[in-house]
């Protein structure tokens, strides 16, 4: 099954909760138990294991249009074809030219052409890897190249690495409500939401909620730095009957671990019961 | 006019607090939140909405199963597998997967898809007790996002110009993907906010690079700076080899969460605490161009 590791707002402990689920789940599950960062924009999982082996990197490309002046007319059927305004073609001046930031390689222009003046070329989008740790079944990471505004595109690629043979895949999600977040938590079969107990934790997990309602997922929800900030959060989940899967207490030592790149180093103890709480909850939602 | 552009890579460094914070000590400026996927600085500077806009929110295709023959070639079209086969054994738009490129709608050899655009998504101008607040709310898993971005950014400018202000600071959002890309085209300087941790500067690298590609200059301050001081150390070695400013080292504080459960800024909330009068050198450097 697939567990989606979501949050609208950024920096509330999505990778920390991640990362520490894949390995609490990992001695759980008998290692069946995969991670995919699809935060392709910042991924950070990785960060947490410096021991790991990358065993496969491979490229990620869209087809995007390459005009060929010498076929083409300038009939412009292909601009009226492209809803992202992505070719500019100017018959007085023989100009043509495409604009790969904006083209979403839909291909219609391809099909609008009679002159085969376009031809399909390679547009790299990321990378995806695979790599090896030394408990569960490997990691797999997403990452845009820089200046791609094709996020979208990359983490529907990267989610095509699910190992439908372990028993649990845990994506973790970008932050925000939009388009990225939708592709990334579409095929999950369960939504774990990270908030914290701030009024902008609270603000952000209402737009994540209403989202996920709209689209019919199931979701709980882990209050990360609880003891930070007030109670509304609280109040709200229990108004709204939203499972509240565990807090994870806040602690200035552990987020100093946290900067180092140290989180399995050295657990408080009340940290490693709050895991061990929420894996209790998500048992029955697992089997 | 100056547009100030916050941004920080990582979510959660403190780029919303740092912005109600500056607005509070900007006179005669237009505030703008550019993160539109989950805004927050409302929350704060408390708008009072004088116009609503209504804005595209991407496009989306329908198909009609009566008309429809199954002949499987829009399936076989979509670049986006935004279109798969329902339990009455037709074809069927998942409109969260759909990108609205009409091309199923232009193959139909039946003109049984049609395309709708919506416009789930909206804009306000407001008035705000510090000054002008231009700010958006997206419909729940809408698109255009960073089309968005760039529409309230231009209104921003336009009354920025009408009301002869200074300063325009944008809260910015996370990530570097096409929301973040909308928000840095043409703006006068990135603020980046960097915590001092492995992922914090992992994250701000990243963004720096593609800051860098527009050429547009950068300053840089380092929250919760106490964190981790030794790894505070190895931000401000990358900020020196990469000719980024530091204007400033903030602390952390839990006062942050607190002024924001009293829907203040920082500097509203306690104007003579050490980081208030911090945040004050951080924003006379910046509005005075006494950097470099």
């Amino acid at each position: 099954m697939q567990i989606a590791i979501a949050s609208g707002k950024g920096g509330t402990g999505k990778t920390t909760v991640s990362v520490n689920l894949y390995y609490f789940l990992s001695e759980k599950y008998n290692n069946r138990v995969q991670l995919i960062d699809c935060d392709v924009e910042e991924p950070n999982d990785m960060l947490f294991f410096p021991q790991a082996k990358k065993e496969a990197e491979k490229e990620v490309f869209t087809a995007v249009p390459e005009i060929d002046k010498e076929r083409c007319i300038y009939c412009k059927k292909c601009v009226e074809w492209c809803e992202f305004n992505a070719i500019s073609i100017v018959q007085r001046l023989k100009f043509a030219e495409v604009n790969y930031e904006l083209c979403h390689s839909c291909g219609a222009c391809f099909e609008a052409c009679s002159f085969e003046a376009l031809t399909p070329v390679q547009n790299s989008l990321g990378s995806i890897s695979d790599y090896r740790t030394t408990f569960g079944a490997g990691i797999v990471e997403g990452r845009l190249k820089i200046g791609s505004a094709m996020q979208t595109a990359l983490i529907k690629s990267v989610k095509k690495q699910a190992d439908s043979n372990q028993q649990i895949t845990l994506l973790d999600a970008p932050p925000g409500t939009s388009c990225p977040v939708v592709e990334t938590v579409a095929t999950a079969n369960y939504v774990i939401l990270v908030t914290e107990p701030t009024p902008f934790g609270l603000h952000d997990l209402k737009i994540t909620v209403e989202l996920l309602n709209e689209i019919h997922k199931p979701f709980g929800v882990i209050v990360n730095k609880a003891g930070l900030g007030n109670n509304t959060i609280y109040q709200f989940l229990e108004e709204n009957n939203i499972t509240l899967l565990g807090k994870i207490p806040f602690s200035k030592a552990y987020a100093e671990n946290y900067s180092r790149g140290e989180i399995f180093e050295n657990i408080p103890v009340d940290v490693e019961k709050a895991y061990h709480f929420i894996l209790g909850k998500l048992a029955t939602i697992i089997n | 006019m100056k547009e100030i552009t916050i941004l920080s890579g990582k979510g959660g460094a403190g780029k919303t607090s740092i912005a109600a914070a500056l607005a509070s000590l900007a006179r005669n400026a237009v505030f703008c939140d550019n993160d539109v996927d989950a805004a927050d600085l409302h929350l704060i500077l408390k708008p009072e909405i004088k116009e609503t806009h209504s804005f595209d929110s991407g496009s989306l295709a329908f198909i009609n199963q009566e008309e429809c023959t199954n002949c499987e070639t829009c399936l076989e079209a979509c670049r986006f597998e935004a279109i798969f086969t329902n339990s009455d054994g037709f074809p069927e738009i998942n409109p969260y997967q759909c990108e609205g490129c009409r091309l199923c709608e232009r193959l139909c050899p039946v003109g049984t898809i049609q395309t709708t655009q919506n416009r789930n998504n909206r804009w306000f101008i407001s008035d705000t007790r510090l000054g002008l607040m231009v700010h958006a709310k997206m419909g729940p898993g809408e698109e255009n996002s960073g089309k968005l971005v760039t529409r309230i950014r231009e209104k921003a400018k336009e009354l920025a110009r009408e009301n002869k202000a200074q300063f325009i600071i944008n809260d910015g959002p996370p990530g570097i993907g096409c929301t973040a890309i909308s928000s840095i085209t043409g703006t006068n300087a990135v603020l980046l906010v960097i915590e001092p941790t492995f992922s914090g500067l992992h994250d701000a690298r990243r963004l720096v690079e593609l800051v860098n590609s527009f050429k547009v200059p950068i300053y840089a301050i380092i929250n919760k700076h106490d964190i981790n001081l030794e790894f505070t150390a190895t931000v401000v070695h990358y900020l020196i080899d990469n000719n980024i400013p530091l204007v400033g080292k903030i602390p952390f504080s839990e006062m942050f969460v607190e002024c924001m459960l009293h829907e203040k800024s920082l500097v509203e909330y306690a104007p003579n605490h050490p980081i208030s009068l911090n945040l004050k050198t951080i924003w006379e450097k910046i509005s005075n161009n006494s950097i470099h």
